[in-house]
């Protein structure tokens, strides 16, 4: 088993504010192999997107990554000064954010938006060179040339989104992360969308971090699925592995709110809410609503491990 | 009690509002409690030895007309102010509830308000003021100037207002008020104006300093209220006396100073609100 | 009896430009009727474009039909004076798809449900509105002291959108119109919101109209379908067979996008054609023929009429035309008249009745 491209230690973001410090990301660790597409599941505000916002150290005050390394390739991500830090993103390290596709310039055409992205983080192409390369990466997300000279108002929102995926391969990263990147768009855009990043990432060989929060689409598009709960990583393995047999109660309950094809009417919630990130409670920050929760979750904190060759849980049901 | 402590404590913060409020604070203190120690007749002709430098016994000397300019300081900027506010609050009110009406009921009445609005803003206004105001031929008092900044303050609220409104509208919780019964009125008065006090707050401040800005303008023209001794009044005073020439400073000074205090002030809170307003400007934690 | 709400022949054209040279078509000559004798929910199915949602605003009087009629208990809509819209406005609610901006950041939540309480008369004392809006809170499983009094940023998108059932629960019309209600909420918390909608079917007698391009929630909740196309149906029919068999190959791209939860259930290995690919092209047959992998001549000629396929289905499609032929206005045939909700319900024993429920819910 070769290297990592992307080992995360024991990453902690906080955001500072007014009524205290908001443990947003608390103490996260998990390896992404070369060429893997892995899932990052959890409800909103679990701490997912800025998760994202660390690996491509995006996070400003008043958050800032408090402790760990993020270790992309062989090099720590976390002390690098700001100008080095320009020279990886993109290159080696791409995002498609959350609602990317309604941030683009809307009085820029494609090329111009391409290539600025281009020029942002690596300098030494020529004119023609730059052109070569924003027909190239439309053709490699399935879009028509004449894309290139559009405004983003004459695309749909598929297109949009593939222009975000464009952008995002322009340098062929070793690692993209996808924040959402279908939220708002339909089914069958969705499954376009999804299906040309698949593509991509094969083609190309780029390690894959999918975000989101719906286990539909990270069954059908990644290998490996960490679920995170309110900061913290609960179970990390296979997909089908965690299909199949959930370890983590709150996997557990996750996957028994999916609607499956045949039970139909049969509907499950996962009661209570998530805690405050300002006052977590002690312990196991699902123990309050864990049905099978124990003594010992009620003040001591679960250790990460990987109980099995391949899966990772942080539940006192299996410490070992 | 609590609602005052964090006032003070996010004043604390935003530096700008801080000193913007300060300066308004001092000028305040000035003029009203200024009242209660001086003699308002002070400020008018006649009431004292002419060309005094600043002395003990009127420590902001007086002017070619015999005036006490510490009175003319202290009802100067009460009569400035009352102008730029009342003004101001007008011309706020009335183009926030065209924009209001014009943007919520669309149609003929918007297609006209508009226009009225751009035509007129096209004009420039001093002209128009000025134009005003020398029909009166300087028998204007104070609430007159008011008035007459006032027709003009209105046209640029009510285009902004309009097009906060038309954003609104398409809100779902209008929406929702809709479905919910409300009529058109309600929606405007309890659904929208609520949610855009914040802005109406801010332009207010700027309403009230274009006010003044204006009122300064025609006076200084002469075209002002002759026999009240507001700061722009004090301005034509000094250049039709020559006071540059004269070197009378204490003269010159008086209306400046308190001009800079007050248009500083102003601007710093207008900057402290807009940051209030937009959180994405908050720069400490 | 006569529906609540109908539509009948309702085309509704959109024209833009300088010239009104572009006009979009949004629906096209469309029929549907919601809120007859027994309670359904039907779900109105489509990409965006596909005018579901000009279809739920047209039900919901926000926006005038270019042609044809809007029906109100058998009335036209736009022609009944003011006074009669305030009764129109009671039986006809809604639940939108932003749980953030349905409300009014200026106020605490309490607002959107007191707001109606008071333009309707459904209280004359302070303790009965408060009441009312307990049960309404408690029956779509929310605790009164967690939710009241509070802002609408200090909630999860779950309970903000339960608190707008509890709303429309509240005000006891006769039919919803719920556009996309829980396409912005976490999937692990739609399945309490989705609960909450089949309660005022069961409990409350109420007809959905739902709004949606997710058809995963939208086979678990409804007893019908109506799939849309670019202004016109595709397919319509009982859900469960729409879903597990769809005829219109445009029902079963559909289908076959659905991101099942299941990873040995994956996407199929046909290319994907988006509306997008394909431009507005003016044809002259059906409109999903440029998309469609199993076109024939005909499709390019002429647009293909309703078949009616089987006893709960019609089909736009000429790849039924040896099936009997139904006219646009008798959609009805396989829609609205199965009353499957109340079947279902007096299987199990409960008669729907009106009226705020008085049973809580676990959860």
């Amino acid at each position: 088993m070769s290297a990592p491209i992307l080992s995360v230690q024991d990453l902690r973001v906080y955001y500072y504010t007014e009524a205290g410090a908001v443990k947003a990301v608390d103490g996260v660790t998990l390896d992404v192999a070369r060429g893997m597409k892995m899932g990052l599941v959890g409800e909103s505000g679990c701490g997912k997107s800025t998760m994202a916002m660390a690996f491509m150290r995006l996070i400003k005050p008043p958050g800032r990554i408090e402790s760990g390394q993020v270790v992309l390739d062989g090099t720590d991500l976390v002390p690098l000064s700001e100008d080095r830090m320009r020279r990886v993103r993109l290159n080696e390290i791409s995002l498609i954010p959350q609602g990317a596709m309604n941030s683009l310039n809307p009085v820029a055409r494609v090329r111009k938006q391409i290539i600025d992205g281009i020029q942002d983080h690596n300098g030494r192409f020529s004119r023609a060179e730059l052109n070569d390369r924003v027909e190239e990466v439309l053709e490699a997300v399935d879009l028509r040339p004449e894309v290139a000279d559009m405004f983003p108002h004459e695309l749909s929102g598929g297109m949009k989104q593939r222009v975000c995926v464009a952008i995002a391969i322009s340098m062929r990263p070793k690692v993209i992360i996808a924040d959402e990147p279908t939220s708002a768009l339909d089914v069958v855009v969705q499954r376009q969308v999804m299906e040309t990043i698949q593509r991509l990432q094969q083609e190309l060989g780029i390690s894959m971090i999918l975000i989101g929060h719906d286990m539909g689409l990270m069954a059908q598009s990644i290998e490996h699925l960490a679920v995170m709960y309110s900061g913290r990583l609960a179970e990390l393995a296979e997909v089908n592995a965690i299909f199949e047999e959930p370890l983590h109660p709150y996997t557990q309950l996750l996957i028994s709110t999916l609607p499956v094809l045949g039970a139909k009417g049969v509907f499950r919630g996962i009661p209570g809410i998530t805690p405050s990130l300002l006052s977590p409670p002690p312990g196991c920050l699902f123990h309050p609503r864990c049905p099978q929760a124990q003594e010992i979750c009620q003040h001591k904190v679960p250790t990460w491990q990987e109980i099995r060759p391949g899966r990772w849980v942080a539940c006192h049901k299996y410490e070992v | 009690m609590a609602q005052a402590a964090s006032a003070i404590r996010y004043l604390r913060r935003n530096g700008r509002l801080l000193v913007g409020i300060i300066l308004l604070l001092i000028l305040f203190l000035f003029a009203f409690v200024g009242r209660l120690f001086v003699d308002g007749n002070d400020a008018y002709p006649l009431s004292a030895p002419a060309n005094l430098a600043p002395t003990l016994e009127y420590p902001f000397g007086t002017d070619s007309q015999g005036r006490d300019l510490l009175a003319v300081g202290v009802m100067g900027t009460y009569l400035t102010t009352k102008i730029g506010v009342v003004a101001g609050s007008l011309g706020l009110g009335f183009g926030t509830i065209l924009g209001f009406l014009a943007a919520y009921y669309g149609g003929v009445l918007d297609t006209v308000v508009r226009w009225v609005v751009d035509v007129l803003l096209t004009i420039p206004s001093l002209l128009v003021l000025v134009v005003i105001a020398s029909t009166f031929q300087g028998g204007i008092d104070v609430n007159g100037m008011a008035l007459v900044v006032a027709l003009l303050a209105w046209m640029w609220p009510a285009r902004v207002i309009r097009s906060q409104v038309l954003t609104m509208k398409q809100r779902a919780f209008v929406r929702v008020a809709q479905l919910s019964g409300s009529s058109n009125l309600e929606i405007i008065f309890k659904e929208l104006m609520p949610n855009l006090l914040p802005f109406l707050g801010a332009s207010l401040v700027g309403s009230v300093t274009g006010a003044i800005f204006a009122s300064l303008g025609l006076e200084a023209l002469g075209l002002g209220p002759m026999r009240e001794p507001t700061l722009g009044m004090t301005i034509y005073w000094v250049m039709y006396y020559g006071a540059f020439v004269r070197g009378m400073w204490w003269w010159i000074m008086n209306p400046i100073v308190i001009i800079v205090i007050l248009f500083v002030g102003l601007f710093l809170v207008s900057a402290g609100l807009d940051e209030l307003a937009n959180p994405r400007l908050r720069r400490r934690v | 009896m006569t529906p609540t709400l109908e539509l009948r022949d309702v085309t509704k054209v959109y024209s833009g430009g300088l010239f009104k040279r572009r006009s979009t078509v949004a629906l096209e000559k469309n029929y549907i009727s919601v809120g007859g004798e027994h309670p359904t929910i039907v779900a109105i199915a489509g990409e965006s474009g596909s005018g579901k949602t000009t279809m739920g605003m047209l039900m919901l009087g926000f926006i005038e039909p270019t042609s044809g009629q809007v029906l109100y208990k058998g009335q036209d809509l736009w022609a009944l004076p003011k006074p009669a819209w305030t009764e129109f406005r009671r039986e006809v609610q809604a639940i939108f798809q932003d749980p953030f901006e349905v409300y009014n950041p200026f106020y605490k939540v309490d607002h959107v449900l007191m707001v109606p309480i008071r333009k309707f008369g459904l209280a004359h004392t302070r303790a009965q509105e408060h009441d009312l809006i307990e049960r309404a809170l408690t029956s779509v499983g929310l605790r009164p002291d967690e939710t009241l009094g509070r802002y609408p940023h200090q909630l999860s998108g779950g309970q903000r959108q339960r608190i707008t059932v509890a709303r429309a629960l509240l005000l006891d019309p006769k039919v919803i119109i719920a556009d996309e209600p829980v396409s912005m909420i976490d999937a692990s918390l739609r399945a309490t919101v989705l609960k909450s909608l089949r309660l005022l079917r069961d409990e409350a007698g109420i007809s959905i109209l739902y709004i949606t391009h997710d058809l995963a929630t939208a086979y678990h909740i409804c007893d019908e379908i109506m799939v849309l196309y670019q202004g016109t149906v595709a397919e319509a029919g009982d859900v469960d067979s729409v879903i597990q068999a769809p005829k219109h190959p445009y029902t079963q791209l559909l289908v076959g996008s659905i991101p099942w939860p299941d990873p040995k259930r994956k996407w199929g290995q046909d290319a994907v054609l988006t509306q997008a690919d394909v431009f507005h092209v003016e044809t002259k047959g059906c409109k999903f023929a440029p998309r469609c992998a199993r076109a024939m001549d005909i499709c390019r000629e002429s647009p293909p009429p309703l078949f009616q396929t089987e006893a709960g289905r019609a089909v736009t499609c000429y790849l039924y035309k040896d099936a009997p032929v139904l006219d646009g206005s008798e959609i009805g045939k396989v829609l609205g008249q199965n009353g499957r909700g109340a079947a279902e319900a007096t299987r199990d024993g409960v008669v729907p009745k009106p009226g705020v429920p008085q049973v809580g819910l676990p959860g």
